[in-house]
C-alpha cells in the first residue's frame, strides 16, 4: 500500500511564559493513499497539534524541533513538509490545494462577514486560474455534492444563516473544491448532534470513496473511529502508543491505555466501569520513561526509567510498551448488572404536570413582547426515590431548560412541580427564591462546565462550605468544616487541598468539587446537567462510577441530563427522550433501547456509534434528515412530523399527548407500533 | 436598510429636543442674568440703575417671564421661523453670528476625522502585525505622548515654537486680509493653508487613541480560528491579513467613531480659543462669560446636534458594514 | 523552581501579572511619587506659593551649582544658586535678568522657611530644601508675572490637580456602580432607561457642556465650594463610562454557572452580589477608574486654563497655565510651561498604570 504521507519522529515544542514544553515526542505514523487514518486520544495527547503541523499552521509559539513529514506528490516527488518556512511558496502551494482541512466549529472557523461562496471560490482563485464565473459554477457544484439543498442560494448565504449541519457541509465543500489528495478533519463532528454526526460521517465516507482521497480524522470518540477509520493511531501525551488497522485495534488492543480507554466507555452493561486511575499529567510534568506508566496497572520498574520503542508486528500492528496485554479482549466492560429494583408504589419524590416555559422575546422601541421562545411545552413525569432518570435529547430539545426549571432558576410559565422529599408534597412552581431556599437543601444541581461552575476567586473549601453557611442546620464553624472534609473525602478529593483555588485542579477534580458542593447539605434529589460531557472519556468513567457509588451510599435520586445516549443507557433506570420541549418517550432503559416506539427514539438509537468495527456490523442505519424545529415557530401538530418517515395526515394536524401504554412506558405518538424490529443494541461487543 | 435609516433618523428628533432642553437649562443655571450684568457694569462706571430701570430693561428683553415659557418661546421661534433669538451682547439676531462659525467648526471636525483615519489606521495595522518591532515601539511611544499632552497645550507649544523660532504668527484660520472678506476661491485656499495646524493639533489625541484601538482589536482578531483557516487555504500572509482580521477589526473601530467625533468637536472648543480660530469655541466662551443667553444656548445646542448626527452616520456605517446586522434589519433571509 | 500558584487568590495572581508589565509598574512608581508630592507639598516646596516679589517678575530659572570657588581659587562644597543682576529696559518697560556670579545664595536641606502644618497636624518650619537664609529667594524654575516661585506653585498645584482627579472619579464611581449595576442586574425597563440616558450623555460634546456649567458658578463662590462644584460637573458626564463597564460585567456575570450555583446555595441577593459577583469585576473597575483619572485632571486643567474653573488663590496646574495663555507671556517666560509638563507626566503615568492594571485585571483569562 503506497503511503501518501509519512510522519517520521516528529517532535514539536511550545515556548511560553512558563518555559518550553514538549507537545509531540517523536511521533511516527503513515497515511496510506485512499484510506482514512484516525488519530485518537484524550486532551493533551497532541492530536490537534499533529494535524496543524501537517499543514504548517501552528501558532508562532510552536517550533518543529526534529522529524520529517514526507508527502508523496502526484508526480512522484517527495516533499518534506517540515522543512522550510511556513510561508514558503512550496508550502503555500500545498495548503488548501493538495492538503486541506476542516475544523470543529464552522461558526468560528469561517468568517461571518463574507459569503460562503466567497470563501469557497477564494481557494480556486489562489490555486488555479479560474474566471469568476467558472469558480462560481465549480463552487455550486461542490456545494451540491456535499448534500446542500439549493446550492445556488447557499452560495450567497452567510454562516449565521445556516444550521450547524449545513455549516459543516459548507466547510467540507470549501475543503474539497480544489480536489485535495488528503483531507485533514479536526474533530469535525464533535460539536454536532448525534443524528447530524451520523449523516456527516456517511457523507465523508462517501466522498472519500468517490474521490479516492486520503483522510486524517482527529477524534476522541472511539465510536466515530469504528465508523470511519481504516487505520487507527492511538496517542497519549504526545506519543504514539499503539497503531494498526481498525479491526485490530478495536478487537485486540494490546496497550494498557487502549484497553483502558475501551473499558471506560459506558454502555448497556451498567456495571462499574474499569477506569484508568489518575488523570492525564500536565505537559509540564512529563514523566520520565513511558508517558503512561504512572497510571498503568501493568507498569514494570523498567517503564519509569526508559521509554519503550514503537515496535511493529508483522501484521502492521505497532505498539510502544514493555508489558502489553497479550490475552484476547473479550469483554471490555464490567460484569453485566441486572436492572435495579425501584419501589414505585408510593408517592413519587418529584411529580411534574404540564410544565411549560416560554421565554418572551422583546423588541422594538418600548421593548414590547413580540413573540415567545417555546422551550418547554407541557412536560409531565413522575420520579421515585432512589432511581436515576436519564433525560436525553439533542440541542434545543429543552432538557437543560427542564432541569433549570425544576431547580427553580426559572419560574415555569405553566404547570406544577410537586416535590416531596420527606413525604409532604410542595408545589415549587412559581415560588420566589426566598420560598425555595429551604427546598434547595434537598434539591441540588451539578453543572456541566468545570471551568465556569466554580468561582475562580474562592478557595475550594469556601465553595463547598457556602451552602452549609447559608443553611440553618450547621452553625458551628467546626461542624461545617467537619462536614466539608467528610463530603470531600467521599468524592475522592484529598482534604489537604481544600485551601487551594480551582485553577490548581484538572477538569475531573473540579467536577468532584462540584459534586461535593451539590451533596454537602444531604440532598435527596440531584439534577446532573451534562455533568460528564466536558470530561475526557477516562475521567468520565471515574465520575460515573463515583456518582453511582454515592447514589448507593447516600440514597440519592438523580435526574441525569445528557445528549450522550451511551451515558444515559449506562446510568439510567428509566430514560426520557425529549424533542421540541416535550417528552416523546419515557420508559425503562432496556425497553426503550431494545425496542423504541417513537420514531425519533429509533433515529437517535440508530445514530449511536459503538466501538465495533464496521466490518462486523450490519449496516442498515436509518438516517434522520432535516433540522430541529425552531422554538419560535413550532409546526402545528406533532413537532417531529416534518422529519418523521412514518408521518401521516393526522400527524401534521394534531399534537399527540404523552400517554401511558400497556408495557408501562409513556409515548407521545399517534401510532404505537410504527417502529418495527429491535435496533442494534448499544455497546454489547 | 432604508427603513433602518429612516427609523434611526426619526429617533434623533427626541434626542435633539432633549439637547435643546439641556442647553437651555445650562445657560439659565447661573444666578442672575444679562440684565444684572448690564446693571453691574453700569454701577462700575458709576451709573447706578434704579430698580425700575432694571425691571423695564428685563421686560424689554423678555427675561422676566418664567423659564419654561422662555424655553417654549425660543423653541417655537426656531421651529416656526428659524429664529434662534437675539444676542444681547452683539445686539444682532443669533443666526447672523453662528452660521459661518458652525460651518467652520464642522469643516474642521470632519477634516480632522479624515486626517485621523488616514494616519491612524495604517499605523495601527502595522503596529499590530509587527508587534514588538522597532516601528511598533516608536509609534506606541508617540501614541502615548499624543494621548498624554492635552490638545490646548500642544497648541500653545506649537504657537510658541513657531513664534520663537520661525517668527511666524500661526493662529487663526485666515490671513488678516481675508477675515471679513466674502467667500471666494482665494479665501478657500487661504483657509486650507491655515487649517492644517488646528487639524493636526486636534487630531493628535484622536490619532493616538485610534492607533491603540486598532492595534488592540487587530491583535485580538489575529488569533481567531478563521485566520488559521484562511492561512490553511494557502493564501499569502498579507492577503490573509487584509481580507480577514483587518476587516473584522474595523467593526469595533467603526462603532467607536462617534466617540472620536465627539472628542474632536469637544476639543475644538478649547483649541480654537488658544489658536484664535474663527469657529464656535471663542464665541461660545465669550457668550457664557457675558451670559448672552440665546447665543450660548444655540451654540451648545448645535454642537450637540453635530455630534448626534455624527453618531447617526457611524451607526448607519456599522450596519452597512456588518452583514449580520444588515440581515437582521431586512428581516432575515 | 516555578512559583506554585495553587494557593494564590485573585489579588496575588493579579499582582504577579502586573509586575511583569514593566510600563505599568513604572507608572505605578511615578504615580505614587506624584501623590507623595501632593501630600507633602508644603515640606517639598522651597517657597510660599503666594509670596509676591515685585522685583523678580518673570525672573528666569536659576541653575543649581555645587561648588564655590573663593578668591584664592579654593573650591568648597556649597550648593547654591546665583542671584540676579537686573536691568530695566526703559524703552520696553521690561526687566532683563542676568546671572550675577558674585551674589551667592546658599541652598541647603531641611532649612527653615515659612511655617505650615505638616499633614495638617504638625506645625513646623522645615522644608526639604531651600535658601539657607530665609529672606533669600530662589527660583529653580523661574518666576511668574508677580515674582512667585514657579516650582513651589507647581508643587502646591499638584495637590489640587491630583486630588480633583481622585474626588471626581470617586463620584463617578459611585454613580457608575449604582446605575450600571442596577441596569445590568435588574434588566428590564431599568436597563432601558439607564442605557438611553448613558447614550444621550455620551453623544454630547463634553467640553462645551462643562464650560457652560462651570461658567454658571458665580465668581463669588468660596474656593472649597468651587472645587466641589467642579468635581460634580466633571462627574456628570464622567460616570457614563464606568456605568457601561459595570453593566457589561454584570450582564456577563449573571450567566456564569458559579453565580447560579451561589443562588442555589441559598445566598441572598446582596450576598450573591457582594461575595460572588463583585470580586469578579473589582479589578476591572479599578483599572477603568485609574484610566478615568487623567481625563478628569486634563478636564480641570482645561477649565481652569480658560479661566472658568478654579480661580486664584487656589493653585492648580490649570490655574498656573492660565498665565501662559497668551503668546507674549510665553515667549518672554517659557518656563511658565512647566506645569504643563507636570500634566503630561501625570497623565502618562496614570495611563501606563491603568493599562497595566487592565491587562492584569483578569488573571484567569487564557
Amino acid at each position: 500500500m503506497t503511503s501518501l504521507l509519512s510522519v517520521r519522529d516528529l517532535s514539536i515544542s511550545f515556548s511560553g511564559d512558563d518555559g518550553k514544553v514538549t507537545a509531540l515526542d517523536k511521533v511516527s505514523f503513515d497515511i496510506p493513499a485512499g484510506k482514512t487514518v484516525c488519530l485518537v486520544g484524550e486532551s493533551g495527547c497532541g492530536k490537534s497539534v499533529t494535524a496543524k503541523a501537517l499543514l504548517r499552521i501552528l501558532d508562532h509559539h510552536a517550533s518543529i524541533d526534529q522529524g520529517a513529514m514526507l508527502y508523496h506528490r502526484a508526480d512522484g516527488d517527495v516533499m518534506d513538509l517540515a522543512q522550510g518556512s511556513a510561508t514558503s511558496k512550496a508550502i503555500k502551494s500545498v495548503q488548501g490545494n493538495e492538503i486541506s482541512m476542516i475544523y470543529q466549529e464552522p461558526m468560528t472557523a469561517l468568517s461571518p462577514l463574507y459569503t460562503i461562496g466567497n470563501q469557497i471560490t477564494e481557494v480556486l482563485h489562489w490555486h488555479g486560474s479560474y474566471s469568476k464565473d467558472e469558480a462560481r459554477v465549480r463552487a455550486i457544484e461542490v456545494l451540491g455534492q456535499v448534500g446542500l439543498p439549493n446550492p445556488e442560494k447557499r452560495f450567497d448565504a452567510y454562516t449565521f444563516e445556516m444550521s450547524g449541519g449545513m455549516r459543516q457541509r459548507a466547510m467540507i465543500a470549501m475543503a474539497l473544491v480544489s480536489n485535495p489528495r488528503l483531507l485533514i478533519a479536526d474533530e469535525p463532528t464533535t460539536a454536532l448532534d448525534v443524528t447530524t454526526q451520523a449523516i456527516i460521517l456517511d457523507l465523508m465516507r462517501d466522498l472519500q470513496k468517490q474521490r479516492e482521497m486520503s483522510m486524517l480524522f482527529i477524534t476522541h470518540d472511539l465510536g466515530v473511529v469504528a465508523d470511519i477509520a481504516d487505520e487507527v493511531v492511538i496517542m497519549y501525551l504526545g506519543n504514539v502508543v499503539e497503531r494498526g488497522t481498525v479491526d485490530d485495534i478495536l478487537t485486540n488492543p494490546q496497550h494498557p491505555y487502549t484497553r483502558g480507554l475501551l473499558a471506560s466507555l459506558p454502555g448497556r452493561q451498567r456495571g462499574k466501569l474499569h477506569t484508568i486511575q489518575g488523570t492525564v499529567p500536565s505537559l509540564f510534568d512529563r514523566p520520565s520513561g513511558c508517558a503512561f506508566q504512572a497510571r498503568c496497572a501493568q507498569a514494570l520498574p523498567q517503564c519509569g526509567v526508559e521509554r519503550p520503542q514503537l515496535v511493529d508486528q508483522p501484521n502492521g500492528h505497532g505498539l510502544r510498551c514493555f508489558n502489553p496485554i497479550a490475552e484476547q479482549a473479550n469483554d471490555h466492560t464490567a460484569v453485566a448488572e441486572a436492572p435495579r429494583q425501584i419501589d414505585r408504589g408510593g408517592q413519587p419524590i418529584l411529580r411534574l404536570r404540564n410544565v411549560a416555559k416560554h421565554f418572551p422575546v422583546r423588541g422594538g422601541l418600548f421593548n414590547r413582547v413580540k413573540t415567545h421562545v417555546k422551550a418547554l411545552n407541557g412536560v409531565s413525569l413522575d420520579l421515585w426515590q432512589g432511581e436515576t432518570l436519564g433525560l436525553v435529547g439533542e440541542s434545543g430539545c429543552g432538557k437543560s431548560t427542564l432541569g433549570q426549571t425544576i431547580m427553580g432558576l426559572h419560574s415555569p410559565s405553566a404547570g406544577q412541580i410537586t416535590f416531596a422529599p420527606h413525604g409532604t408534597p410542595t408545589d415549587l412552581a412559581g415560588l420566589s427564591d426566598k420560598a425555595l431556599r429551604p427546598h434547595w437543601k434537598d434539591l441540588r444541581m451539578i453543572f456541566q462546565d468545570p471551568n465556569s461552575s466554580l468561582n475562580p476567586r474562592m478557595t475550594v473549601f469556601d465553595i463547598v462550605a457556602e451552602v452549609l453557611r447559608m443553611g440553618d442546620d450547621l452553625t458551628e464553624k467546626s461542624a461545617i468544616e467537619a462536614r466539608v472534609r467528610e463530603i470531600m473525602t467521599q468524592v475522592g478529593f484529598d482534604p489537604s487541598f481544600l485551601k487551594r483555588y480551582p485553577h490548581a485542579f484538572s477538569g475531573g477534580q473540579r467536577q468532584r468539587i462540584g459534586i461535593a458542593r451539590a451533596l454537602a447539605p444531604h440532598p435527596k434529589l440531584v439534577i446532573a446537567d451534562e455533568s460528564v460531557s466536558a470530561l475526557d472519556v477516562s475521567v468520565q468513567a471515574q465520575i460515573l462510577n463515583l456518582m453511582k457509588e454515592l447514589q448507593e451510599e447516600l440514597g440519592l435520586t438523580y435526574i441525569f441530563i445528557s445528549h450522550d445516549l451511551s451515558v444515559v443507557a449506562h446510568v439510567g433506570d428509566r430514560v426520557a427522550v425529549m424533542y421540541a420541549g416535550r417528552i416523546v418517550e419515557l420508559g425503562e432503559t432496556a425497553q426503550v433501547f431494545d425496542h423504541p416506539r417513537h420514531p425519533y427514539t429509533e433515529a437517535l438509537i440508530g445514530a449511536i456509534l459503538e466501538p465495533t468495527p464496521r466490518s462486523r456490523r450490519d449496516d442498515d442505519k436509518l438516517r434522520l434528515d432535516g433540522n430541529v424545529p425552531d422554538p419560535l415557530n413550532l409546526p402545528p401538530g406533532c413537532p417531529f412530523a416534518p422529519r418523521c418517515r412514518y408521518a401521516t395526515e393526522i400527524c401534521n394536524q394534531t399534537d399527540p399527548a404523552l400517554t401511558e401504554m400497556a408495557d408501562g412506558r409513556s409515548l407521545a405518538c399517534h401510532f404505537e407500533d410504527v417502529v418495527q424490529g429491535a435496533t442494534v443494541a448499544v455497546n454489547q461487543a | 436598510m432604508g427603513q433602518f435609516m429612516i427609523k434611526r433618523a426619526l429617533l434623533m428628533i427626541p434626542t435633539m429636543v432633549a439637547i435643546s432642553f439641556v442647553a437651555f437649562l445650562i445657560i439659565t443655571l447661573p444666578p442672575g442674568d444679562f440684565v444684572d450684568r448690564i446693571a453691574a457694569t453700569a454701577a462700575q462706571d458709576g451709573d447706578r440703575m434704579t430698580d425700575a430701570e432694571i425691571g423695564a430693561l428685563r421686560e424689554a428683553y423678555g427675561l422676566n417671564r418664567p423659564l419654561l415659557i422662555q424655553y417654549a418661546d425660543w423653541v417655537w421661534g426656531m421651529v416656526s421661523r428659524g429664529d434662534f433669538g437675539t444676542s444681547f451682547f452683539y445686539s444682532l439676531p443669533v443666526d447672523q453670528l453662528i452660521w459661518d462659525r458652525l460651518g467652520l467648526t464642522s469643516l474642521l471636525s470632519i477634516l480632522t476625522l479624515v486626517f485621523i483615519w488616514i494616519v491612524a489606521i495604517p499605523i495601527g495595522i502595522y503596529s499590530a502585525v509587527r508587534k514588538y518591532s522597532l516601528g511598533d515601539y516608536v509609534f506606541t511611544f508617540f501614541g502615548f505622548i499624543g494621548l498624554a499632552v492635552p490638545n490646548f497645550l500642544l497648541a500653545l507649544a506649537l504657537l510658541y515654537i513657531s513664534f520663537r523660532y520661525l517668527g511666524l504668527s500661526v493662529g487663526g484660520l485666515f490671513s488678516p486680509e481675508y477675515i471679513d472678506a466674502p467667500w471666494s476661491l482665494a479665501k478657500f485656499g487661504d483657509l486650507m493653508a491655515h487649517i492644517w495646524i488646528p487639524m493636526i493639533v486636534l487630531g493628535t489625541a484622536g490619532t493616538a487613541a485610534v492607533i491603540r484601538t486598532i492595534r488592540a482589536n487587530l491583535l485580538d482578531e489575529l488569533h481567531r480560528p478563521y485566520v488559521t483557516t484562511a492561512r490553511a487555504k494557502g493564501m499569502p500572509e498579507h492577503r490573509v491579513l487584509a481580507k480577514y482580521p483587518v476587516r473584522h477589526a474595523l467593526n469595533p473601530f467603526v462603532s467607536s467613531l462617534n466617540e472620536i467625533f465627539v472628542q474632536i468637536v469637544s476639543g475644538s472648543t478649547i483649541v480654537s480659543v488658544v489658536l484664535g480660530l474663527q469657529t464656535t469655541g471663542p464665541l461660545l466662551l465669550e457668550a457664557l462669560k457675558q451670559e448672552d443667553m440665546y447665543l450660548a444656548a444655540t451654540l451648545i445646542m448645535f454642537l450637540g446636534f453635530m455630534t448626534v448626527i455624527g453618531t447617526l452616520f457611524s451607526d448607519i456605517l456599522l450596519a452597512w458594514l456588518d452583514p449580520r446586522i444588515r440581515r437582521e434589519l431586512s428581516g432575515g433571509s | 523552581m516555578a512559583h506554585n500558584a495553587d494557593y494564590d487568590g485573585q489579588w496575588r495572581l493579579i499582582w504577579r501579572r502586573f509586575r511583569k508589565h514593566k510600563l505599568g509598574f513604572a507608572g505605578l512608581l511615578v504615580t505614587a511619587a506624584i501623590y507623595l508630592v501632593a501630600v507633602f507639598a508644603e515640606f517639598l516646596a522651597p517657597a510660599d506659593p503666594n509670596a509676591i516679589s515685585p522685583r523678580n517678575t518673570y525672573a528666569p530659572p536659576q541653575s543649581l551649582h555645587f561648588f564655590v570657588t573663593d578668591k584664592e581659587g579654593n573650591s568648597s562644597f556649597q550648593p547654591h544658586v546665583l542671584g540676579y543682576k537686573t536691568k530695566i529696559d526703559y524703552d520696553s518697560g521690561r526687566r532683563t535678568f542676568e546671572e550675577n556670579p558674585h551674589k551667592v545664595i546658599p541652598v541647603g536641606f531641611f532649612v527653615k522657611g515659612h511655617d505650615y502644618k505638616l499633614l495638617g497636624l504638625i506645625p513646623t518650619e522645615r522644608h526639604l530644601f531651600g535658601p539657607v537664609k530665609s529672606r533669600d529667594r530662589i527660583y529653580l524654575l523661574g518666576a511668574d508675572r508677580l515674582g512667585r516661585d514657579v516650582l513651589s506653585r507647581m508643587i502646591y498645584g499638584t495637590r489640587v490637580s491630583m486630588s480633583i482627579g481622585l474626588v471626581g472619579v470617586t463620584l463617578s464611581l459611585v454613580l457608575g456602580v449604582l446605575l450600571g449595576g442596577a441596569s445590568g442586574y435588574f434588566g428590564g425597563w431599568v436597563d432601558l432607561v439607564v442605557q438611553r440616558v448613558i447614550e444621550f450623555l455620551q453623544s454630547l460634546p463634553s467640553i462645551p457642556l462643562w464650560i457652560g456649567l462651570a461658567a454658571a458658578i458665580p465668581a463669588s463662590t468660596p474656593p472649597v465650594q468651587t472645587y466641589l462644584l467642579i468635581t460634580v460637573i466633571l462627574s456628570i458626564i464622567g460616570w457614563t463610562g464606568l456605568a457601561r463597564v459595570v453593566r457589561g460585567k454584570f450582564l456577563s456575570l449573571k450567566t456564569e454557572d458559579f453565580v447560579k450555583a451561589a443562588r442555589l446555595d441559598g445566598c441572598s441577593v446582596p450576598r450573591v452580589l457582594v461575595r460572588h459577583m463583585m470580586p469578579s469585576f473589582a479589578s476591572h473597575i479599578i483599572a477603568v477608574v485609574t484610566l478615568a483619572i487623567p481625563g478628569m485632571i486634563v478636564a480641570e486643567t482645561s477649565l481652569s486654563f480658560l479661566g472658568i474653573g478654579l480661580q486664584q488663590p487656589v493653585v492648580s496646574w490649570g490655574v498656573l497655565l492660565q498665565e501662559a495663555q497668551n503668546i507674549r507671556a510665553i515667549s518672554t517666560a517659557p518656563w511658565l510651561f512647566w506645569p504643563g509638563f507636570m500634566v503630561v507626566v501625570a497623565v502618562l503615568a496614570l495611563n501606563f498604570l491603568g493599562d497595566g492594571l487592565r491587562d492584569a485585571a483578569d488573571p484567569y483569562a487564557t
